[in-house]
């Protein structure tokens, strides 16, 4: 017999379109909003803001010391789930019942102040986020210890590095002690070593009983952390099961939209403008849109977008993940220096950029392309880790005599040499 | 808390000490919860802490900033209104009565100006943790207290100088000084939501500071207004902070009487309208800011 731990019955938010980035009012519009019943018919129109459901209709129960794992496409709600979840924003309609104290990991590292040193944010972070000072004090040691820190804990965190910032962050985060956990992607940052301390750190939590809603795109932690998971995709619940089943049907839903992905406007994020992603597709050599690519023979990967402003030093790239979750390579249209020089900067207008996939490269089964538009340590514009997802058809791959399944995501055709060095075998 | 539902009727016994925390849309005019206030007290000081400690950090003058403003101000009123102007201060040394009345105005402009940025500066918080938002105005508003205490000590400093002697009546300052802060939370209370909500804030702030000077007694004594005009010029609850700060330290100006009460209680009808108003605008923050 569990108890419950989050109840949440028929949730719904609403947004204005705009308004969920950060469009502030002038006092001007609101007044003109207000006395507008004087204005023309169509400017009045322009007025009247059109709102979008970011959630709508979300029923689901989790059971005390579960973990559940929350997946979904950019833009379908799971950040909005959390917000509410952690009583940021709050909810246009429905209920939610929570049991206990919610700790919320939207963001490592909020309230971070630059100028101040790692033992002065180390308490600054924890009473955001909830902790009580005596708390506080009592786990200092443990969260300097685990972030690897303790010969620069009286250094203004500006000097730190990146990698030691993410891991004091992290650390205070992780050693908050609610009953409840809200984790919305704060292991897409930081190294691979890194990522492993935090994973650890999560399972213990789970083994300590504690209730766990956890947000990623990363399928292989979604797959070792959760034992059930949510989807969600344009603000509805589509699914809850097993884990397993629910990254099998996240994977193979929705993404493969015949070898092409088309981002609807409600899917592009505002930050990302100037850049606006059109579509990207699997094409093969006669540019046919092709739902499955073969082992043997190259295939493209094209990525449309358009750019409303020119943007200096933008990279449009690729991401191949299995369907695991776990990256196979990644790759920019500008890794050639000469590219690199040539679009320096791009002037606005409608790009492709396209990439031909070489053939003996990937292995046969399912692959994720993920898609990434960034300047680098300027801004990234847009990133879907889930874009697209095909199918490898080992068909004439080296080895196929044997029907088996070659471990590892590639399968080079390798030169083979096979002496004998016993001199002849007499 | 008593949980409702009939699954874990036996059993909450161990979860006795779990909050129970209904989350459901809110509209219109919303109950304060100063109880979530009470929890995240330590908050407060974390946020206040932080303000002053960044400031004195990034800063090359740090603590002279405190002295320096309402100080240059001071000089400046003493040569213009004192000196060229006449100005009357009420039988005390013009630097004096002036800079007596600078200090609890730089406190309260100060607030203002600090805290109807600290919404907006803080954002990324806002849209990331849940927290009562009106730590961040109030934190804006205590973490003046510091640069108070250093411009006071000045003040007496200045006093010694001139020979003045503090009246009997110098016990009643930290009173004056908690109107100076019941007002200065209200207004910024106001403006910090509105200018989450109008950006306007920012351009109107600078316009609404000086004006409001203008109508606080800090060149002037009071008594040159009119005596019929007096409870209307004490609607202005700055006017009895300062009044009350005269009165106290220097034994000028009117004993604290109806002006002071009309005072105090349009401070506190400005702090309750405000606490209620940024309650009301407060779940929009996280969506708006």
């Amino acid at each position: 017999m569990s108890q419950t731990a989050i109840h949440v019955e028929n949730l719904g938010k609403q947004y204005r379109l705009g308004q969920q980035v950060g469009n502030y009012r002038t006092l001007r519009e609101t007044l003109s909003g207000r006395f507008g019943a004087k204005k023309a018919p169509e400017e009045q129109k322009a007025l009247l803001p059109e709102s979008i459901w970011a959630l709508e209709d979300v029923s689901f129960d989790v059971e005390q010391g579960s973990v559940l794992g929350v997946v979904g496409r950019n833009g379908a709600g799971k950040s909005t789930l959390l917000k509410i979840l952690s009583r940021v924003t709050e909810p246009t309609k429905g209920l939610v019942e929570v049991y206990g104290r919610v700790g919320s990991l939207l963001e490592v590292g909020t309230g971070f102040h630059p100028e101040l040193t790692g033992r002065e944010n180390i308490f600054l972070n924890g009473a955001i986020l909830g902790m009580k000072k005596t708390e506080i004090e009592a786990k200092f040691d443990e969260i300097v210890s685990f972030a690897e820190v303790e010969t620069f804990i009286d250094t203004p965190v500006k000097r730190y590095s990146s990698g030691m910032y993410l891991r004091l962050a992290f650390a205070v985060a992780a050693h908050l002690e609610p009953e409840i956990l809200v984790v919305d992607e704060v292991l897409a940052v930081g190294d691979a070593e890194f990522q492993r301390k935090c994973l650890g750190k999560m399972s213990d939590v789970a083994k300590e009983g504690r209730t766990v809603l956890f947000v990623s795109h990363n399928m292989s932690a979604i797959l070792r952390l959760t034992q059930e998971t949510l989807v969600i995709d344009k603000g509805h619940l589509l699914l809850r099961a097993p884990t397993v089943e629910a990254v099998d049907f996240y994977l193979s839903r929705g993404l493969t939209q015949e070898g092409q992905r088309l981002w609807q406007p409600d899917e592009i994020p505002a930050q990302a403008a100037p850049f606006k992603p059109v579509a990207v597709r699997l094409l093969d050599k006669q540019d046919h849109v092709m739902e499955a690519a073969r082992c043997s023979e190259p295939f493209y990967l094209e990525v449309e977008y358009q750019l409303h402003k020119a943007i200096k030093g933008l990279r449009v790239g690729i991401y191949i993940l299995t369907s695991q979750g776990e990256f196979v390579f990644t790759s920019f249209d500008t890794d050639d220096p000469e590219k690199f020089e040539e679009y320096s900067q791009r002037t606005a207008g409608t790009y492709k950029s396209r990439v031909e996939i070489p053939p003996y490269l990937l292995n046969g089964g399912r692959y994720v392309v993920g898609v990434n538009a960034s300047s680098y340590r300027i801004k990234t514009y847009f990133h879907d880790e889930q874009a697209l997802a095909f199918n490898m058809d080992v068909t004439g791959a080296p080895g196929t005599q044997w029907p088996e399944n070659r471990l590892g995501p590639v399968r080079p055709k390798l030169t083979w040499q096979i002496t004998q060095t016993n001199g002849g075998g007499e | 808390m008593v949980s409702g539902k009939q699954s874990v009727e036996e059993r909450s016994v161990t979860r006795t000490e779990a909050r129970k925390i209904i989350i459901r849309p809110t509209s219109g005019w919303a109950a304060l919860n100063l109880r979530d206030l009470w929890v995240y007290r330590e908050l407060v000081y974390f946020m206040t802490w932080r303000d002053l400690k960044v400031r004195y950090k990034q800063t090359a003058l740090g603590a002279a900033w405190a002295i320096l403003q309402p100080f240059l101000t001071m000089v400046v009123f003493s040569i213009f209104f004192g000196n060229l102007a006449g100005v009357p201060s009420d039988g005390v040394p013009y630097p004096i009565f002036s800079y007596t009345a600078l200090i609890p105005w730089t406190l309260f402009s100060k607030a203002l100006q600090d805290a109807s940025r600290s919404l907006v500066n803080s954002s990324h918080m806002i849209t990331k943790v849940y927290f009562p938002r009106m730590i961040l105005p109030l934190a804006s508003v205590l973490a003046g207290i510091v640069d108070f205490l250093i411009a006071f000590v000045v003040l007496l400093a200045m006093m010694a100088f001139y020979h003045v002697v503090p009246t009997a009546n110098i016990w009643t300052i930290p009173l004056f000084l908690i109107l100076a802060l019941i007002t200065a939370t209200g207004v910024s209370l106001w403006l910090s939501a509105l200018n989450v909500l109008y950006r306007d804030i920012n351009y109107v702030l600078p316009f609404l500071t000086q004006f409001w000077m203008y109508i606080t007694p800090i060149a002037y004594p009071s008594s040159m207004v009119p005596e019929k005009w007096r409870l209307l010029y004490a609607v202005n609850p700055m006017t009895g902070v300062v009044e009350g700060f005269r009165w106290a330290l220097l034994g000028s100006g009117e004993a604290p009487g109806m002006m002071t009460l009309v005072s105090t209680l349009v401070a506190i009808v400005l702090l309750v309208s405000g606490m209620f108003y940024f309650k009301r605008m407060e779940r929009l923050f996280a969506d708006m800011v």
